[in-house]
């Protein structure tokens, strides 16, 4: 596909990137910014609030069934999770669920750019993201939960465990996943343990590309919203099982790892090849 | 952090509302919403300190073009002027649409 012809979903704010992904003219948004839900917490530390606290929650039906999407605006604090962004997240995902069990099923999609927990709301975001967590494994027995990472942010901290438990994992070559991200990496553990500048080696190790090689995400997409869009939909017609439920799969592969001698990329993907036997 | 405000005189009524913008690097949010009297009252959250007079010369010369009454929200992580002028007018436009 042609540069000129594509609808980049990665230049999109959250809003938009949630009207892309359900069916035209469905969009109807919850606790919308003239709601005022804010954080509470980053004004009292010197930090300006948004008004819908990053986090877009629509109602609207993807090929024409009943959805819900949650959009997270990576371009406010990072994509990070506070205390009402996480509720907002929680709360959706709670709904659909008691809609499920009610025998309505709702199709959840978490549209994931993030850099983890807020740190200055710390415990309140990480509870926030441990409701999220419980959440998507209550419905995944109803319907499956697809998540999206596009980038530009990719998806860091706690909620890359949100991005591995969804029963699908959308990532585009600009997507980047992974527990710590690269300017955590080598702020911690120093430059000769990671140069987070030298972007070519930070998409090698985490970047959707990557993910996608060594069975970590499910569908590689162009950065296309469009495309993604597609991909979404035909991620509800899946029946696969999710990561987080074949235990063994991944116990076998972390041990094929020496961690004193860490494989390449490269290495990577043929020890951990993306085909699982299911 | 700062907190400034700022009223105009309005001419007509605005019944819609409107949101544009991030609270991101190098821009602002705005909200627009009809007012509740004859008057158009902005509140300004800045990250950037010490910027009222900039803010007062923009919002003037916004003001000069519009006429509606609304409340304005304004949520700024260092927005430009005329990042700031180009949301304004986005707004404006929304309400329009």
């Amino acid at each position: 596909m042609s540069i000129v012809l594509r609808d980049s979903f990665i230049e999109m704010p959250a809003r938009e990137r949630a009207r892309a992904i359900l069916d035209a003219d469905t969009f109807r948004e919850l606790l919308g910014p003239f709601e005022r839900m804010k954080s509470p917490w980053l004004p009292l530390q010197g930090v300006v609030a948004q008004a819908d606290d990053g986090v877009v929650v629509a109602r609207g039906r993807l090929a024409g069934k009943p959805a819900v999407v949650a959009a997270i605006e990576g371009a406010y604090q990072g994509g990070s999770i506070g205390e009402v962004s996480g509720a907002k997240i929680a709360g959706v995902l709670e709904l659909a669920l008691r809609d499920c069990e009610r025998g309505a099923p709702v199709r959840p999609v978490l549209l994931l750019e993030t850099g983890g927990v807020r740190l200055q709301e710390a415990n309140l975001g990480l509870a926030a993201i441990a409701e999220i967590h419980a959440a998507i494994v209550a419905l995944r027995a109803h319907v499956p939960v697809v998540g999206v990472i596009a980038g530009l942010v990719g998806c860091f901290g706690g909620m890359s465990l949100t991005a591995a438990l969804c029963s699908r994992l959308i990532v585009t070559r600009q997507a980047r996943l992974g527990m710590n991200g690269p300017e955590v990496i080598e702020q911690e553990a120093g430059i000769a343990e990671l140069d987070s500048t030298d972007a070519a080696l930070v998409w090698s190790l985490m970047g959707g590309e990557q993910r996608y090689a060594t069975g970590l995400a499910d569908v590689l997409v162009e950065d296309d919203a469009g495309m993604i869009a597609a991909q979404v939909r035909a991620a509800f017609d899946s029946v696969a099982a999710s990561r987080t439920e074949q235990v063994e799969r991944f116990v076998k592969r972390l041990a094929s790892i020496d961690p004193i001698q860490p494989p390449e990329p490269a290495q990577l993907r043929a020890l951990w090849p993306r085909e699982a036997p299911r | 952090m700062e907190i400034l405000r700022f009223t105009y005189p309005a001419a007509r009524a605005v019944a819609r509302r409107a949101h544009v913008g991030v609270v991101g690097s190098g821009d602002l949010e705005i909200l627009f919403e009809p007012s509740a009297d004859q008057h158009s009252h902005v509140t300004v959250t800045t990250s950037v300190e010490g910027f009222a007079t900039v803010w007062k010369n923009v919002l003037d010369r916004f003001f000069t073009r519009f006429d509606g009454a609304v409340a304005i929200e304004i949520n700024d992580f260092g927005a430009t002027p005329g990042v700031v002028t180009l949301r304004l007018e986005q707004a404006a436009e929304d309400l329009r649409a």
